[in-house]
């Protein structure tokens, strides 16, 4: 059992790393890496909404959404899924709310350093990548816990990554044109061409 | 007249949403290893984009600033809802092959960024066209991009044999390489390159 978390785990971080092979999460990632530092924060922000957005959902889609799982109140037949996309941002909105005000009552030093971060994880699609995923995949309670707490780590490695990639870009005479979003685009093809090392490996 | 037609052709080159807003990127490389694909994706998102501006813009005056985003985001969403739903019922090999990411509209920054920046202070029409606008322009990178990756990673455009490839008694040996995700990344950092070329205004300075 433990063999099968670990390896959910690693696969989560390595060969499907949110940001670098699936493409979620971009906007941010390419526009909060300029610098190491908010790289970090921001990474943390999202591997801890992450970790609490994935296995919330996961609870409410099996015991509200899915076909049956209202059995219990005698509706045998209803099926909710068409609701999910609607329920699942909702459910972001919410937590991410919730984790912004105890963060700010009972981790102020925590609240300020991720500033502006926290709010606009609402609107990544690396969070709501990862519900959609975990129900598409059909992952048990235990699972999407340790797929949630992966694939947010797997997104704050990628973009401090880049971070640290930019920063030492500063340095280099990068052709008019191309410099800013450009090269930024082609740093991160070869760093997915690189994360692709990792796809060939089997758990 | 002519404002109206710079709204809808101002955000295809000089304000590209995804080449110099940076927004929305995400689904744009994942959806791009088939022309077929990126084509359902632009005509979901620009259906989105546009309505999402029109409605928002006739309720502006009655939203409470302070819960706007969680209006829109409501309307959004019911929006893609509607958008997946169709995409299932018309055309549903390529809803599998879309996967999560026709849900993942949602969270495309530029429905959002459009309806914040632009939506809320215009009347409907003009908000609509704004849409289509941007819609168009995130339609040409995605076409863009979808075109060079099909017609070098299989050498087929749309399932049809363009070049024909060596396996099957051609000329052409395909280029894996661009079906692959990251060569979504390269052609848009080259795609970049070219326009600011064209358009030097864009330039970033660092």
């Amino acid at each position: 059992m433990f063999e099968h978390y670990l390896s959910l785990f690693v696969k989560s971080v390595f060969i499907e790393n949110m940001a670098l092979a699936f493409f979620l999460g971009m906007c941010t990632f390419l526009a909060v890496s300029k610098r190491v530092e908010t790289a970090v924060g921001l990474g943390i922000a999202v591997t801890a909404v992450q970790a609490i957005t994935v296995p919330v959902n996961n609870l409410i889609y099996n015991n509200v959404l899915r076909e049956g799982a209202l059995d219990w109140i005698g509706l045998s037949e209803a099926d909710l899924t068409f609701l999910g996309l609607i329920t699942y941002i909702g459910v972001i909105a919410a937590m991410v709310q919730i984790l912004e005000m105890t963060l700010d009552k009972y981790v102020p030093k925590l609240y300020n350093s991720l500033g502006i971060f926290l709010p606009l994880i609402t609107v990544n699609c690396a969070i709501l990548g990862g519900s959609l995923f975990m129900v598409e995949r059909d992952y048990a309670f235990g699972e999407s816990v340790v797929y949630g707490i992966g694939s947010g780590a797997g997104f704050a490695l990628a973009v401090i990554a880049l971070a640290g990639i930019r920063e030492k870009m500063k340095y280099s005479n990068v052709p008019k044109g191309l410099r800013g979003l450009g090269i930024t685009f082609i740093t991160v093809g070869l760093m997915a061409i690189a994360f692709m090392l990792f796809s060939g490996i089997q758990l | 007249m002519k404002k109206y037609k710079d709204i809808i052709l101002d955000p295809v080159f000089n304000n590209n949403p995804i080449a110099y807003q940076i927004l929305g990127i995400c689904s744009a490389l994942a959806v791009t290893a088939k022309l077929e694909t990126s084509i359902v994706m632009a005509f979901a998102v620009t259906f989105v984009v546009a309505f999402s501006n029109y409605s928002v813009s006739l309720i502006r005056k009655h939203i409470p600033s302070s819960i706007r985003i969680l209006v829109e985001m409501t309307i959004i969403a019911s929006l893609v809802i509607i958008a997946d739903q169709l995409i299932k019922a018309f055309a549903y090999d390529v809803s599998k092959q879309l996967s999560v990411y026709v849900g993942l509209i949602i969270t495309n920054c530029i429905v959002m960024g459009r309806a914040e920046a632009f939506a809320l202070q215009n009347p409907p029409t003009m908000s609509f066209l704004d849409g289509i606008g941007n819609g168009l322009g995130y339609s040409f990178v995605l076409l863009f991009v979808g075109f060079f990756r099909e017609l070098i990673g299989s050498g087929k455009l749309l399932g049809y044999s363009v070049l024909p490839l060596s396996t099957e008694g051609g000329w052409y040996s395909a280029n894996g390489l661009f079906l692959l995700s990251p060569s979504a990344f390269i052609i848009i950092g080259l795609m970049i390159w070219g326009i600011r070329t064209w358009k030097p205004e864009q330039v970033e300075e660092d």
